[in-house]
């Protein structure tokens, strides 16, 4: 099982590697406001999974 | 005369976006719920634990080198129906060791409804911003690489506060994939229904998978 896991991820790793290289040059730059834009919904994300594994 | 050529531009865009948007969501819900019955067999079936990783490999497959020959023709949504049912038939196994557990039910009930509030939230907020996340994609797929070497890594050493890490870090990462994936459909980058859908479902999926797993840290069993 952990072998085959491992297989699965080196391949995975290996499929993905090109890809992500071309996502990377791609990408605009990111414009003034966008990063904050990303951030706070995601750390509301964050906040949520707390509350999540809080209430469990 | 040129200002109505403009529009009329401006208004085949919107028009295809919104075909993009509702094909999508509509390919989407109906692979979640063909999804959820192939999972439901599987869990009835007591498929052996082999079969997530059979089936993790075949969806792969599938996904790599036949959905991006079949993505534009009426046999993309078939190849699409393969990939969510082998990915629900995987998950069987992993379900039937969380219900097993005392509080089992309510831990997949929760990881289910959390899964459903962020996807909902955040593709709403993706859908009515007028923000563009296409600055992301760099980001996110070099972090969904190191993600990947991570746990290539926890595999042998088998450190469990490295892999609640590492599916805390997932949780982050594919709601950074939502926004991302989701804009691409509003703001250019992703015209092509099927593709969308296969890349939201992987979405859904990871993190469905990973909050199962902090959620059953956090209770203890």
């Amino acid at each position: 099982m952990k072998i085959g896991s491992a297989i699965l991820i080196v391949g995975m790793i290996l499929l993905m590697f090109p890809n992500a290289k071309r996502m990377m040059k791609e990408s605009p730059e990111a414009e003034k406001g966008d990063w904050e834009g990303f951030l706070i919904p995601i750390a509301l994300v964050a906040a949520f999974v707390l509350l999540l594994m809080n209430l469990i | 005369m040129q200002g109505n050529t403009v529009s009329t531009q401006v208004e085949a865009k919107i028009l295809a976006t919104n075909k993009l948007i509702r094909n999508t969501y509509m390919l989407l819900a109906m692979t979640l719920i063909f999804s959820a019955v192939t999972a439901t067999l599987s869990v009835f079936l007591r498929l052996p634990p082999m079969t997530y990783l059979l089936s993790l490999g075949g969806a792969i497959v599938l996904m790599w080198f036949v959905l991006p020959r079949t993505a534009n023709s009426t046999s993309g949504i078939g190849v699409v129906f393969g990939i969510t049912g082998l990915l629900g038939l995987g998950l069987g196994p992993l379900l039937s060791m969380y219900l097993s557990l005392p509080n089992g039910p309510q831990i997949v009930a929760t990881a289910l409804g959390g899964t459903g509030v962020i996807f909902f939230a955040l593709s709403g907020y993706a859908l009515t911003t007028r923000r563009n996340f296409n600055f992301m994609g760099g980001f996110l797929a070099t972090g969904f690489l190191v993600v990947l070497a991570a746990s290539l890594v926890n595999i042998f050493l088998g450190i469990p506060a490295f892999s609640l890490a590492i599916s805390a870090t997932v949780v982050m990462l594919m709601s950074g994939f939502l926004l991302y994936e989701t804009s691409q459909m509003v703001h250019g980058g992703q015209d092509n229904y099927v593709l969308a859908t296969v890349g939201l479902y992987m979405t859904i999926f990871n993190l469905f998978v990973s909050l199962l797993h902090l959620l059953g840290f956090a209770s203890n069993d």
